[in-house]
Formats: structure tokens, C-alpha cells, sequence
């Protein structure tokens, strides 16, 4: 007995000693965004039962930011593939893959996610606009062309044809790439046009700090950052049904008998209206491939190819059931057209 | 002392008692003692509640609806130009989700024609049908032609109204079943051909993005890799280097420094060996990401502490008496650590190991950072591929959309808890059995 001990032990510890291990993946590696990963699965998922001479991707979660980094660490078997993102990969992140050797890459954008606004189920319907977002949400409003502390309380003080309800939002913490298009497409919208960074100036602040003071937060605990998931959300409007909660579509759609969705600028957010540019708040979604690992690691190729067929990408896919919003006909061809010729950024 | 008069005594023994607050100081005792029952209460009260909250929404997730149908393997669909003996790929990529669904309009006599009512059938049975009939062509063409009872998985959506996880009092609309899909669901029910069965996928599939064919197969893979190299690289290093620090090492400021080390060690967040991981081991060692070794490596890692802690207290728990008897007869300091203080301290060791293998067990947050937070679908062979671990895979379904990873999140829990519950009765079975008291 102590003697097998002794034998596995020194088994493992020669394993162990035996760094130089390197035999060629022959395995995707994805790394990346929370929103991309359930259609990223989807995809692994039936790339690996239609390829069977391929095995099934691994696609991790993680973020758009910390994926990024990943993929940036460098060329070669142990880093990854394929980045994906919420979000367009930002200047200095490619400067930083092109620091580590990484000098070409492929950017695929698969198609749109919609952000929507939703109240339990039972409650009454809701009409926001980015208006309202912007002066029940931000630290500081503008009154009379003058910076004050929010001193709304109630959604009707914001606008009379909500209900009276005491102020709670359930929204993305500001490591979310959805936290971005929140502030951008609502908080900063809604500041314009309230006249928001003319008071700012007015107060001393420069273009940037003017805009900066627009997507602050109200810190009153009015508005609450969610670092967790979607679920986190859903379960906070459970337990408070007068809470507001901001979801992707997707998730909206897979939850539609607990939550009611709210139109934003009168459109009710849905696959359609995304694609056709009249909901408001939606984003791109990306992948980044590391061409030079493209023919060196099996099936990175077909599975790229794969990603932007029609069957998985388009109106009438797995991926769109799901809740991803198509791109149009001409930009999915454009994407595809892009890949094959190997254009880089 | 002896001349207290006797006139103070009598006095003093007149005068009311001194007062000694003996009152207050019962009461106070019963006071504590109610805090401790309270603190006892509250604790279990929230055990409870986890626990009902848990198996309560978990029990489902070892059940799954399935739809026994007649499979007809028709020529017809599965190689229309019969080149299956040219060409085997006829048989890898034929259309098995159509023979699955036609053999469905068969059993509810739709009319195959009427393509409204077939696509509402869409969504009723599982896509895993594909492999699952691939499978069965794989392994034995000749089926091809002939008919066979299969069990179909239904589709989550199915599955969840089938469990009444569905609420239909909700608009149709808002729903993801159809009244008309309950409605055939209700007469499959009838006709005996729909019901539950015990889910032994929850145990053998890999993680999928359909909730019916994912499991904790990879996970529970990955998990015992990591157990077996914690093991055995944890064990032997702890005991060595306990035992030194024990029972060779001179006690110096140097020792003393490596003591408070280890303690302040055991408290490291896990988070920090992660981190530590993926610097050496993957970015300096190129060992591959997402791999059970290199989560083994960091569990070990993490480990070792507890180990190190544990078993320098069983070492220290044996009398000096049983080492002065070994070396008054004669023994070398070897012969009397492995031949006397060892054994007798092994109870000890087995124990803390337990305990630091079971928290290893449930550790996720170390490997999120070395890519082992991950959708993998195919088993891994060696502790070299990658794979994912029970807690991780609980954390991956807990952020899924769909109602139907609810149940297996809960379900997954279930086995993991079982899993913790099993290892904590063994150290306890160990202590009890084995321990000697001096």
C-alpha cells in the first residue's frame, strides 16, 4: 500500500516534471463575452455533431474585456482563437495584441442584441423613453438649464403617464459591456436632448466631463448596478415587483411569462424592429479570429465559415430563435465576403 | 484567627444575607443559554431553507420526459440516391430530425400534408435527435428500412410543461408552448407513449446549449481528475514537509517565518492561486488551458496548507512518551516517525486531507482564470484536454436563460452536496474508528 503510494506519487511528480508538454491542439479554444457565449455554444454545439471529424469547441466565459486579453496574449497553441465581444474591440487593445505578435486579425460581426427595458409580468404597460431613463437614473439633472441633484423619487415625477412608483432600476454594473450602450444610447440621448451638457458647460465642465456628468448614476440607491447575470435581475424584480430591470432581448424573450417588456421612444423592442433600425438601444455583436492560427489549428477555418452561414446567422436560424437580431442580407454576405478574402483590421 | 469574638459571629450570622447576586447570575446563564439555542436555530432555520429551496427545485432535474415513438428508418429520407456504400458521409449528415418528426405525425395522425399544423410540432421534440438516431444507423445500418420503439427526448420547453413548470394560466403568447402542443402532449400523456424516466444524461452528457442533453458528465470527469492529482501531489508533499518541520527542523526564526507562512497561506483567497496558475503553469510552463492537470496543479496548490496545518497537529497530538520509548529502544529518528508517530498520526492526516480535498472540490473561482469556466461538450481522455468541474458547471447553468437549466442547476447542486456529504462522513468515520486519545 505505501509502496503504490510512493509509485503514484513519483508517477505524478514525473507528469509534473514534464513541462516541455506540448502535442498540437486540435481543439477551438473561445474565450469572451457572457452575451456572445450562449450563441457561441449553439454554434460549437452543431459544428461539432455536423463535423465529426472535428471536435466541439470550448468556449469560455469570462467577459468582453478579460476574452480580449486573452486573445492578445500572443500567437501559438496555448492561447486562444477566437475572442468574442459585446463590444468593438477597443485602439489600445489592438495595439496591445500587435505588442504581443497577434498583427492580424479578423473582425466578424455575427448580428445585433437589443436591450430592453422589463416590469413583472402583472404590472401595468410601460412607455419610456431615453428622457425618462435619463431623469430618473442620472446623479445630476438639468433644471432650468442648471445641474441639480436628482430629486426625483417616483416614475410619475418623471413623467406623469407612468406609474406612481417608488424609483427602482435594476441595471447593469459597469463591467458589463451592456452598461456601455446603456449609458450611450439612453443617459447621454437623453441628456442632449434635455439640454443636460449646455448645463454642464454652463457650470464650468469642458465637452468631456459635460458628457461624463450625463451617464453618472444616481448613487442613491434608486438605481442599482447588477454585476451578476440576467437571472440576478430576474430575480431581484421577483422580489420587488415595482423594480425596473434592463435585460438583452434574448433573455427577455426566453423569460416572457415573468416579465412585460417597455417600448422605448414607442417602439416595442423585438427582432424586426431591431433589424430594422427603429429600436433604439441595440449593439453589435463580434468575434475576433486569429488568422495566423487559421490552417494550424483544425476546424478553426470551417468553424468560422460555419458561424456565418445563413443556417446559423440568419432570420430563420437557431441563433435568431434564441434572440440574436440578424444582420441584413447584404452585411451578413459582406461579412462572409470579408472572411473568405481575409481581410484584417 | 482564633480570637473572632463570638459576639461578631452571632451578629454577623443576624444580618441579612449577603447579597451575591446569585439571582442575576442564574438568570444570566439561562439568558446565554437561550442566545445558544437561538444561534443554533437560526443556523439550522437557514440550512433549512437552502436545503428545501435546493432539492425542491432540483428533484425534477432526475427526471426526463421522453416520447417512445415507432421510428420508421426510411430509405427514403436517410439516403434518397443510395450511395451509403460509396459515400459514408450519406449516413453522417442524412436528415435524422425529419424521420424522428415524421414518425411523431404519424402517432398524432396529423396529415403530413397540412404544413401548418406540422410546424407547430416545431419544438416538440429535441434536436438531440439527430445524434441520438446517427447512433443507432452508426451502429448497425441494417436498421435502415425497418422500424424500432425509440425513446425521443422531448424538448425542454415540452419538458418543463410536462413537469407543470410552465405556468398556463399565462396568454399563449407569452409562453413558450403552444396550447396546441399541450394539447398533443396531454394525449401522448393518455396514450402512455410521453412520460418521465429516470435522467441518466444528467450524469453522462457533456455541457450543451439544450437543456434536455446537457450534464455533468465532463464535470464530474474533469472533477476526479483534479481529486486524483490533488491526492497525490497534495499527500506526500504535506506529510514531508510536516514531518521535517516537525520533527527534524531546529526550531529558528527561520521556521518560525516558514509557520506563519503556511498559516497566512490557508487564508489566501482561492481567487490568488488562480492567478498564480495562469502565470506559472500556462503562460511560463505552456502547459494547455482549460486542462484538469493544470486545475489539479492549482487545487494542489491551494491544498496544501490545510494538509500541512492538519497534519502537523496530529504529529504534535502524539505523546513525547511514544518517541522517548522508540529511541530508548534503540530505534533511529527515521524509524521512529514512519514506524511509530506516523501511524499513530495517520487518523489525523487522512482527516484534514478529506477536508482540504473537499473544499478543492467546490472551488471554482481559481479556474475561472485558467480557462477551466468553460462550455465543453466532448469527454475529455487525459487530464490534458479540457474539461470543466462540478462547481463550474453549477456557476455555467446558473447564468443560462432558459427555465429548464433552472431544475438542472439545482439538481447539479444536489449531486455535488452529496458528493461533499460522503467525503465529510468518511473523515468523521476515519476520526471515530482510528483516533486514539492519551
Amino acid at each position: 500500500m505505501k509502496k503504490a503510494l510512493l509509485t503514484a506519487s513519483a508517477a505524478a511528480f514525473a507528469i509534473a516534471a514534464s513541462v516541455g508538454y506540448a502535442s498540437a491542439r486540435d481543439q477551438i479554444q473561445v474565450a469572451g463575452s457572457s452575451t456572445v457565449l450562449p450563441y457561441a455554444k449553439i454554434v460549437a454545439e452543431q459544428f461539432g455533431e455536423t463535423f465529426t471529424n472535428f471536435k466541439t469547441p470550448v468556449v469560455e466565459s469570462g467577459g468582453s474585456g478579460a476574452g480580449i486579453k486573452e486573445f492578445c496574449k500572443g500567437v501559438g497553441e496555448n492561447t486562444i482563437d477566437i475572442a468574442n465581444s459585446s463590444r468593438p474591440m477597443k485602439k489600445d487593445e489592438v495595439q496591445s495584441c500587435v505588442d504581443a505578435g497577434v498583427k492580424e486579425i479578423q473582425e466578424v460581426k455575427i448580428g445585433y442584441d437589443g436591450i430592453v427595458f422589463a416590469t413583472d409580468v402583472k404590472g401595468p404597460d410601460w412607455a419610456l423613453t431615453p428622457e425618462d431613463v435619463y431623469k430618473a437614473l442620472a446623479a445630476k439633472i438639468a433644471v432650468d438649464g442648471k445641474l441639480v441633484d436628482n430629486p426625483n423619487t417616483k416614475w410619475n415625477q418623471v413623467n406623469p403617464n407612468l406609474p406612481d412608483w417608488d424609483i427602482a432600476a435594476y441595471i447593469p454594473g459597469e463591467k458589463h459591456g451592456t452598461r456601455e450602450v446603456f449609458e450611450e444610447k439612453l443617459l447621454i440621448a437623453g441628456c442632449k436632448k434635455l439640454g443636460g451638457v449646455e448645463a454642464g458647460k454652463a457650470a464650468g465642465l469642458d465637452d468631456k466631463a459635460a458628457e461624463a456628468a450625463c451617464k453618472a448614476v444616481r448613487k442613491d440607491g434608486k438605481a442599482v448596478d447588477i454585476d451578476g447575470d440576467y437571472s440576478e435581475t430576474l430575480a431581484r424584480i421577483d422580489s420587488n415587483k415595482t423594480g425596473v430591470g434592463v435585460f438583452g432581448l434574448a433573455f427577455y424573450e426566453n423569460n416572457a411569462d415573468k416579465l412585460k417588456v417597455a417600448t422605448v421612444g414607442g417602439i416595442t423592442p423585438s427582432v424586426e424592429t431591431i433589424a430594422k433600425g427603429e429600436y433604439p438601444v441595440s449593439r453589435p455583436l463580434f468575434f475576433y479570429v486569429k488568422k495566423a492560427h487559421l490552417g494550424v489549428v483544425p476546424g478553426l477555418k470551417e468553424y468560422v465559415e460555419f458561424f456565418l452561414d445563413d443556417q446559423m446567422v440568419g432570420p430563420e436560424s437557431p441563433l435568431a430563435e434564441y434572440g440574436l437580431v440578424a444582420a441584413p442580407d447584404a452585411e451578413r454576405a459582406a461579412q462572409r465576403e470579408a472572411f473568405g478574402a481575409g481581410k484584417t483590421m | 484567627m482564633t480570637d473572632i469574638s463570638l459576639d461578631t459571629l452571632t451578629t454577623s450570622a443576624a444580618r441579612p444575607r449577603r447579597d451575591i447576586g446569585i439571582k442575576k447570575r442564574y438568570a444570566a446563564e439561562r439568558r446565554f443559554r437561550l442566545y445558544g439555542v437561538l444561534a443554533i436555530a437560526v443556523g439550522l432555520a437557514f440550512l433549512g431553507v437552502m436545503l428545501t429551496s435546493i432539492i425542491s427545485k432540483g428533484y425534477t432535474a432526475f427526471w426526463q420526459t421522453t416520447v417512445t415513438l415507432p421510428i420508421n428508418f426510411d430509405e427514403k429520407i436517410i439516403d434518397p440516391s443510395n450511395k451509403r456504400a460509396t459515400d459514408p458521409n450519406v449516413l453522417i449528415t442524412a436528415n435524422y430530425p425529419k424521420i424522428a418528426e415524421a414518425a411523431l405525425i404519424e402517432k398524432l395522425g396529423i396529415d403530413p400534408n397540412d404544413k401548418a399544423e406540422v410546424r407547430k410540432l416545431k419544438g416538440f421534440l429535441s434536436d438531440s435527435s439527430r445524434v441520438q438516431l446517427r447512433a443507432i444507423v452508426a451502429a448497425d445500418p441494417s436498421v435502415i428500412g425497418t422500424t424500432r420503439n425509440v425513446d425521443i427526448l422531448a424538448a425542454a420547453n415540452l419538458d418543463s410543461a410536462f413537469k407543470g413548470q410552465i405556468d398556463l394560466e399565462v396568454p399563449e403568447s407569452r409562453r413558450k408552448v403552444s396550447d396546441q402542443q399541450v394539447e398533443w402532449m396531454n394525449k401522448l400523456k393518455a396514450e402512455g407513449v410521453m412520460a418521465e424516466h429516470f435522467n441518466t444524461g444528467l450524469f453522462s452528457y457533456g455541457a450543451s446549449s439544450r437543456p434536455e442533453t446537457s450534464g455533468v458528465g465532463v464535470a464530474l470527469i474533469g472533477s476526479f481528475y483534479m481529486m486524483v492529482i490533488v491526492l497525490l501531489l497534495a499527500l506526500p508533499i504535506g506529510v514531508a514537509a510536516s514531518i521535517y518541520l516537525e520533527e527534524f527542523a531546529k526550531k529558528s526564526r527561520f521556521t518560525d517565518l516558514i509557520e506563519v507562512n503556511i498559516n497566512n497561506l490557508a487564508a489566501v483567497p482561492s481567487i490568488v492561486f488562480g492567478l498564480l496558475g495562469l502565470a506559472v503553469f500556462i503562460n511560463f510552463l505552456g502547459l494547455p488551458r482549460s486542462a484538469s492537470f493544470v486545475g489539479g496543479l492549482v487545487l494542489t496548490l491551494m491544498t496544501l496548507p490545510t494538509i500541512i496545518i492538519a497534519t502537523r497537529a496530529a504529529l504534535a497530538a502524539v505523546p513525547p512518551s511514544i518517541r522517548s520509548a522508540a529511541l530508548g529502544l534503540g530505534a533511529s529518528k527515521m524509524q521512529m516517525v514512519f514506524q511509530h508517530i506516523l501511524p499513530l498520526a495517520a487518523p489525523g492526516i487522512l482527516t484534514g486531507t478529506i477536508i482540504g480535498l473537499a473544499r478543492a472540490l467546490g472551488e471554482t473561482a481559481p479556474l475561472l482564470l485558467i480557462g477551466m469556466v468553460a462550455f465543453v461538450a466532448d469527454y475529455p481522455t487525459t487530464p490534458f484536454d479540457p474539461a470543466t468541474a462540478l462547481p463550474v458547471q453549477i456557476y455555467m447553468w446558473a447564468n443560462e436563460a432558459e427555465r429548464a437549466f433552472v431544475e438542472r442547476m439545482s439538481g447539479a447542486i444536489i449531486i455535488l452536496l452529496i458528493f461533499l456529504m460522503a467525503m465529510n462522513i468518511v473523515a468523521i468515520v476515519l476520526r471515530r474508528r482510528f483516533e486514539r486519545r492519551w
